[in-house]
């Protein structure tokens, strides 16, 4: 009789929880698709939208389709920070990485003073970008900047790094290199903290040498937080710009210039509204396309355990 | 050969746990099996041996070359590790020849003996799987493809056959063993399960706490356990071990305990354990519970009064205080 009944009321009730169940997941999730949506996702349309539109400070806003992208690609500065850029990552990318992990395996040794190592090459981690523009914008300094001091120590002539084209953006590669490297190497600790210790002895058991270790078993095993690590430092290098504010404001001539710092120059300096929403969509694009290759394509053939 | 000899080998972590003092020897191309309860120290014993361990004291040597201070490598060994130690981003065949190519041995060779052990230990149709993909006893059996295939004069195996199910360890066993006799490998096997120690072994060493309790053949620690420790571990069941007359435990193996008519110990049958060949009946007696192994089928009810009798050359007697066998003079009833 019960069971009647109840198998009688069954699919409605089963029904109206599934309902309940949906509602209550929406509600949940309600206050962060606001957020997100408010703050991510409009902005980028609307960045979008306005890319197809002439500025119109005489008049209204007038739709001219692809034209400001036209502009984009003869703009000669354009090609330049989107140069630089390119030639930063390339220069930063995979020296922080090597950096990042030759300090982890180093502090991950049983040695004395580990903790302060780990400690001091995670500090420039913790310090705000600021801050250590300022602090490498006194090495730099002619004349009476640190570098230039220990060079005329040793009796060589000053140099103005910051001012020359030639050595700027190698001299901004090495202070992000040291900002950023240490942040990196928090990863790899955590990922060799991981490899249980035993398959190092039964390597060491079959007579492999800590080299053949490393390059066939460590590695490998490191190749998930090796692709996490480029990922964001890649979107880093495109994303980190505060320094240029601090010690160069792109210059001299532009040869420091980022593509986010061209586009804050674009947008609160010329207050060229629509191209900068030009520029902010190919930004998008291309750290878009970053992580998608990440997504799709590496995460597929790298091995996860 | 490389007979192994160890001398008064001792080690500890800031003096727990270990080692204490350990000497033995295990005679070149046999197997020598450390059984103990868990924790006694056989996994360290191995380690030290294999060089995964510094000695705190005392000397290590193999094939007559004292490899106390020497690397893992140079020692010559191959070795199963308890918790496997595969390399998970390598497939099971990487997994198992992994060694052959440290070592640098031809492409033709590595092959030809990778066939042959994937198919001792059955796992020719896995070949090409990750370790994630495979089961607990499956990666067993790769851990043991990966000690098998060096062929190294000296083998140790820490439980490698303590995830299998009861027919696979049956033949794994038997194969372990013919590989072992066949290639003269000087083999330590580690291992709490006593009748894996009692099939396999030439010699078996039990260990309790850190220290060698005894050291003999199968049948010595089962004919003349040297302890109550010994008794109570070998056999299954194990020997019943009761309280007797001045300070004195006495044991007695159930197979050689029998129900009598009179004159023997009174007892009450609590349980029967009928295990096909034969049951065994447990029994309250006066000094502890007692098991007597009865052939074929016995229809005992629980809580019937029965006599027990056994034969004066069957005993055992053991100090109370230290546990250690008394010799001679016995004097039953
Ligand atoms: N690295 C270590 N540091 C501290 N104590 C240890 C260490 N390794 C082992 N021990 C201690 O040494 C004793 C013997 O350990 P061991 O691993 O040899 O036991 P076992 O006989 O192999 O046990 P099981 O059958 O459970 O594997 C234990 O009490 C253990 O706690
Ligand atoms: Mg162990």
């Amino acid at each position: 009789m019960v069971a009647a009944v109840m198998s009688d009321a069954a699919p409605s009730a089963a029904k109206r929880r599934t309902w309940t169940t949906s509602i209550n997941a929406w509600l949940l999730l309600l206050p962060a698709i606001v957020l997100l949506a408010t703050f991510t996702h409009y902005p980028i349309l609307a960045t979008l939208y306005h890319s197809f539109f002439s500025l119109g400070r005489s008049g209204p806003a007038e739709f001219i389709g692809l034209d400001n992208y036209r502009y984009m690609l003869d703009d000669d500065v354009f090609r330049q920070v989107l140069r630089n850029n390119f030639i930063f990552a390339i220069a930063t990318v995979p020296t922080s990485i090597a950096l990042a992990l030759l300090m982890a395996v180093w502090v991950d040794k049983k040695i004395v003073g580990r903790s302060f190592l780990r400690l001091a090459f995670f500090t420039p981690t913790v310090l705000p970008m600021i801050a250590v523009a300022n602090i490498w914008l006194f090495f730099y300094t002619p004349d009476y900047g640190l570098l230039d001091q220990f060079l005329r120590f040793l009796g060589f002539a000053g140099h103005n790094w910051l001012g020359d084209p030639a050595t700027v953006m190698s001299c901004l590669a090495v202070m992000v290199v040291w900002k950023e490297a240490g942040f990196f190497m928090i990863f790899y600790l955590a990922a060799l903290q991981t490899i249980p210790p035993e398959l190092k002895e039964a390597a060491s058991v079959e007579g492999a040498s800590r080299w053949y270790f490393f390059r066939r078993v460590t590695l490998p095993l490191l190749m998930p937080t090796t692709l996490f690590i480029s990922i964001n430092a890649l979107i880093n290098s495109f994303k980190l710009v505060d320094q240029l504010v601090i010690m160069t404001k792109g210059g001299p001539n532009n040869a420091s210039s980022l593509l986010l710092y061209y586009i804050y120059e674009v947008a609160f300096n010329f207050w060229d509204t629509t191209y900068a929403a030009t520029l902010t969509v190919t930004l998008i694009t291309i750290l878009a396309a970053v992580a998608l290759t990440k997504f799709v394509y590496l995460d597929r053939r790298i091995h996860y355990q | 050969m490389s007979e192994i000899v160890v001398n008064a080998v001792s080690k500890s972590w800031g003096g727990v746990g270990g080692v204490d003092r350990i000497s033995f020897k295990a005679e070149a191309g046999t197997l020598l099996v450390l059984l103990g309860p868990s924790g006694c120290g056989k996994s360290t014993t191995l380690r030290l041996i294999a060089g995964l361990e510094e000695v705190d004291s005392g000397t290590i040597t193999i094939g007559g070359r004292d490899v106390t201070h020497l690397s893992p490598a140079e020692r010559r060994i191959s070795m199963v590790f308890q918790s496997y130690a595969l390399f998970p981003h390598l497939n099971v065949a990487e997994n198992i020849i992994f060694g052959l190519k440290v070592r640098r041995v031809g492409r033709a060779e590595r092959e030809a003996r990778l066939k042959k052990v994937a198919d001792i230990v059955g796992l020719s149709h896995l070949l090409e799987r990750k370790p994630s993909q495979l089961s607990g006893g499956q990666r067993q059996r790769v851990a043991l493809g990966r000690a098998i295939i060096a062929e190294a004069p000296v083998c140790l195996m820490d439980e490698p056959l303590s995830n299998l199910d009861a027919k696979l360890r049956h033949e794994m066993r038997t194969e372990i063993r013919s590989l072992q006799q066949r290639l003269g490998m000087t083999m330590v096997y580690v291992t709490h399960d006593q009748t894996e120690a009692m099939t396999m072994a030439d010699r078996v060493i039990l260990m309790r706490d850190g220290h060698i309790e005894q050291n003999g053949a199968p049948h010595e620690l089962y004919n003349e356990p040297a302890s109550d420790f010994t008794a109570r571990f070998i056999g299954t069941p194990p020997m019943n071990i009761i309280g007797w007359r001045d300070g004195s435990l006495l044991g007695v193996r159930p197979e050689h305990i029998s129900l009598v008519e009179r004159d023997g110990v009174s007892a009450r049958v609590k349980a029967v354990e009928y295990l096909g060949a034969d049951s065994i009946i447990l029994c309250d007696t006066d000094g502890g519970t007692v098991c007597v192994r009865q052939t074929g089928y016995c229809s005992l009810p629980a809580g019937a009064q029965v006599e027990l009798g056994w034969q004066n050359c069957h005993i055992h007697l053991f100090d109370k205080d230290s546990g250690k066998r008394r010799t001679g003079g016995v004097s039953p009833h």
